[in-house]
Parts: C-alpha cells; structure tokens; sequence
C-alpha cells in the first residue's frame, strides 16, 4: 500500500514536471508580452509578468507593430478566422456529398471519379506549391480569397472519413428508405445529414485548426497586405525581429493568433478526440 | 459490404460528386499533371518556350550536391522528430493512464500545442533560444556552451527539429492514449497473475497490441517532418547555415519562387509526390490489415 502511494505520487510529478516543460514557452511568451520592448533587449530576460500587457495588446489589435508599417492584428485575425471557416465548412460541404454518392450509388465511371479523387489523400499542398501557384494565375484568381481557400479545399480526407462513417450505417435504413419511395435528397437530408451530426462537428474542429494554420499557400498566394492572415503579420514581424527587436509585440502576436484554435481545442475536447482519433 | 440502393438515378450521383471533382480536377490534378510535364521540360523562367529535358530535370537534381544534402538533412530530420515525438507520446500516455486523479486535466494541459500552428512553435522557441537574449541560451551558456544557431550547423538543426517535436507530440500522446485506453484490462490483470512484471507486461502485451498505433504514428511523423514544417524552418533558419536545415519541401520552395528554375523544381515536386503517394500506399496497407483483423 505505501509502495502504492509512493509510486503514485512519484507519477504525478513526472507528469507535472513534463507539463512544465511543455507549458514553458507558453509562459515566457505570455510574460514577454506584457513587458516594454527595451526591456527585452538584453540579457537576463523577465521571468514574471510586467505591466504593459494592457497596452502591447491594445497597439497591437488597433494600430499594430510600427516596423512592420504598422498593420492592426484585428483584420489579420478576422482573415484567418474567414480562411478557416471557408475551408472547413467547404470541405464538409464536398466531401459529405461526394461520399454520400460513392455509397449509395451505382453509376457509370464511379470506380474513376473514386480513385480520381482519392488519390489525393494526405498529399499536401506544399509538394505541388509552384503548379497550383501557376493554375490559380492561370484561372486569374491571384489575390482573392477563392484563390487562397479553393486549393486548400481539395482534399479528400473528409471524404475518406465520411465514407467510413456511411458504411457504418445499417443497410436496412438506406433500403427501407427507398421502399418507402423517399428520393436520394430526402434521404440524405432527413437521414444521413442528422445521423452525421456528431462526425460533422468532429471533422469541423479538425479543419477548421487546418485552416487557420496554413502558412505556405497564403505566402505564395496573397500579395496583398488587406488580406492578409496572423500567419503572414507573424512572418513579416519575424523577418525584422533581429533587426529591429520588438518581442514583446512579437510573442502578443504569436498569442493572439493560437488564442482562438487553442481555445476550441480546449472546450470541445470530446469532439477534437472523436475526430481525430477513430 | 457492397451494396447500392440508388442505381436508377442517372444523372443525381454526378450532382452530388461534381463540387468535389471540380476542385480535384482543377487544384490537384491539373497542377500535378503540371508538375509532371514541367519536370520532363526545360523551358526559360517566363514559361515563353519550351522543349524536352526528357529525364535530365532529374538527372540534374539527383546528380546536384545540393539536392543529396538536402535529401539526406531531410531524412535525418524525419528521423529525429518521429522519434522523439513518438516516444515522448508514448510516454506521456503511458503516465496519464497510470493517474487517476486529475487524468483529464493533464490531457488537456498535453494536447494543446496540437492547435498552435509549427509557424508559432517556431516563434516560440527563436525567442527562447536567441542567440543574444534567449532564456535557454543563457542556461547553456551556464554549462560553458555558446549556443548560436546562426552560425553553428547542428544548434540550427536541433532547434528546428526541438521545435517540431515540441508541436508534434499532442498529436501522438493522444493516439496512444485511446489506444492504451482499448487494451482489455483484463488481458494485465491475468498476466499480472501469472507473474509478469510490469516490465514484462509492457514489452509482451502493451507495446505489442499498440504496434498498429505506432506504425501510423510514425508515418504521419515522416509526413508531418517532411512537408507541415516548412513555417519552422521558414522562420527560424531559412534553411541555413550553409543549408544544414534546407529540408527538401523548402528547397523545392526556394529553387521555384527565388531560383525560378521551374524544370528543376518540377522535378523536385515530382519526387516528393511520389515520396508522400508510398508513405500513403504504406498506410493503406496498415488500415486494411486493421479491418481485417478487427
């Protein structure tokens, strides 16, 4: 029993000592953002909170960092939260779609279209940047939104998972509606589309943290500071960062853009593991 | 499990595909079909004229000292960041399902750098590990060791790799959670019965009942190295010093958009297509023996 206890406590610590580690750059970022810039300057830095917090954040969401030319963070992140929703909305919309056919339809070249599309699972963006860079302009989409969203939206993972989910479904439902002559739509709105509700969310919170941390297609695909994600003001505020040291404007920022993803991660927990996880 | 209770309907299945085929066809298959012609071209950067390089885009990438180097970081940084963060995953999954109390406020207190983007790990840790001012460069600095990623080859690698593990280990620490979670208790109890050490329980029912976990844990660790980091080492090293951090997907990047060596880059993007298209085929492989055998 003692042995027990010892052991137990001897867990906890271990466990409490990774959180640590792990929760640490957290913490030094949280801290320097509530400091003035010149007290970032030299070495040893500020282990506890200062008092500037109010204020960094404040210049930070309304006028921004000057060196960057000063863009407000409070566009950025309205950018990416439209970029995110857009693309995981988008997916869901698709996917569902599409898997819903690939399971209750037999049709000619439905083998084709299936392998068409599944050939694009888990192969990222970021192996054919330049090609799809030269579509879009070819398509004349440069510098819009559809243009950052669209690609991104070409995937089919939530289609794989939906079509997992669909087999799931009891065939007796799927025929029992045909006997009762309820046509594809009726069937998949008044049966599928409630029954998928769970998996929709689940696949929602997974896309939309997608979305909101893609870095390497908005780079390549805006130009324009207006539309602009946290992601790309982060980047332009580290690309001067040893020039001109503003840290404390830089880590407010880096909180500011992983408040939101954290957040839901945070309080849909059952969901984000259901979707994740399967 | 085949079955299909719409088969009259002639034209409504290609209604409900059509959205997503449009964007397949036009984001993903037209660019890498793109990517295919361009890599066996060669052409001036304006895209103006063209003829064919039939395969010396490639011999010209494999033959490039560059290219082999930044071939062979990119393994070696695979390698790292999968397995650390498979371990460390495992670890910590092995612990949390120890506890009792507070089981679910260490989980979440684990898996929330799962939703910060490698682009802010990044940030993070250039902060903490700054040359001139970074707090963990001081605590070196006690041990006598003047960190400097600017200059030092392997400071450089180790901060973009410490930075991709630190992201990537929510992900796998959760895998193995749920996984750990689905071990019949009753399968320890009886081996602890029969004698076993916790030692034995581990090695001969624990870590083989998860094998199917880690098999894909690993995987998505090589994708997740080799393409989801490019924000890390965008931010932190931009694939320097000498590019001792210039993993392949940054390359491609650089030699396309600055290089503007379009057959060269295409050829690239090439080998990369095929590189993630085998850890797919590999997956695929794993998920169908799951169903089977399940």
């Amino acid at each position: 029993m003692k042995y027990d206890l010892f052991k137990n406590f001897f867990i906890h610590v271990l466990l409490i000592l990774c959180i640590l580690i792990i929760v640490f750059p957290l913490y030094i970022a949280i801290v320097a953002s509530t400091h003035t810039a010149e007290a970032l300057l030299n070495a040893p830095l500020p282990l506890l909170p200062g008092s500037e917090g109010l204020n960094n954040y404040t210049i930070l969401l309304t006028k921004g960092a000057e060196v960057t030319g000063g863009q407000p963070l409070l566009p950025m992140l309205y950018n990416s939260f439209k970029l995110a929703m857009i693309v995981s909305l988008g997916k869901i919309f698709v996917s569902i779609l599409s898997a819903f056919a690939f399971v209750y339809f037999k049709f000619p070249l439905r083998k084709f279209f299936f392998w068409l599309v599944f050939a694009t699972l888990m192969l990222p963006i970021e192996v054919r940047i330049l090609p799809t860079f030269q579509v879009v302009s070819t398509l004349g989409l440069m510098n819009s939104f559809s243009a950052l969203c669209l690609p991104l939206i070409a995937s089919a993972t939530a289609t794989f998972l939906f079509r997992q989910f669909f087999l799931t479904i009891p065939y007796a439902l799927a025929d029992a509606a045909r006997m009762d002559g309820a046509t594809p739509w009726r069937f998949f709105k008044d049966i599928i589309l409630p029954l998928s509700r769970m998996n929709i969310v689940a696949l929602f919170i997974i896309m939309f943290i997608y979305g909101w941390n893609q870095y390497l297609w908005p780079i390549v695909a805006l130009t324009d500071s207006e539309m602009s994600t946290i992601l790309i003001g982060i980047s332009q505020l580290m690309s001067v960062a040893d020039q001109i040291p503003q840290w404390n404007f830089v880590m407010g920022s880096a909180i500011l853009a992983m408040l939101i993803p954290v957040v839901i991660i945070i309080s849909l927990e059952k969901w984000f593991e259901k979707g994740l996880v399967r | 499990m085949k079955y299909y209770t719409y088969s009259k309907n002639k034209i409504v299945p290609y209604l409900f595909i059509a959205p997503q085929i449009l964007v397949t066809i036009l984001f993903f298959i037209w660019p890498s079909m793109m990517a295919v012609w361009q890599s066996v071209q060669e052409g001036d950067p304006f895209g103006i004229s063209s003829e064919w390089a039939y395969i010396y885009n490639f011999k010209d990438v494999f033959l490039s000292k560059s290219y082999l180097h930044s071939l062979w970081i990119t393994l070696l940084y695979g390698l790292f960041v999968s397995v650390f963060a498979t371990v460390f995953g495992l670890i910590l999954a092995l612990l949390v399902c120890r506890v009792k109390r507070f089981a679910y406020i260490y989980k979440i207190l684990l898996i929330w750098p799962y939703a910060v983007a490698p682009v802010i790990a990044a940030v993070l840790f250039r902060f903490l590990l700054n040359p001139a001012i970074g707090i963990l460069t001081e605590f070196f600095s006690l041990f006598g060791y003047e960190w400097n990623y600017h200059l030092n080859q392997w400071d450089a690698f180790w901060i973009v790799v410490v930075s991709a593990v630190w992201q990537q280990i929510s992900y796998n620490f959760l895998f193995f959670l749920v996984g750990l979670r689905s071990i019949p208790k009753s399968l320890l109890e009886a081996a602890s019965i029969d004698g076993a050490s916790n030692f034995q329980r581990f090695f001969h029912i624990t870590l083989p009942l998860l094998s199917p976990t880690t098999f894909f844990l690993i995987v998505m660790n090589l994708i997740y190295s080799f393409f989801d980091t490019f924000g890390i080492i965008h931010i932190i090293t931009q694939g320097g010093p000498s590019n001792s951090t210039n993993i392949l997907v940054y390359k491609v990047f650089n030699d396309g958009f600055v290089g503007l060596d379009i057959g060269v880059s295409a050829a690239q993007s090439v080998i990369l297509m095929l590189i993630v298209t085998s850890c797919v085929l590999l997956q695929f492989k794993y998920v169908e023996k799951k169903v089977h055998y399940s």
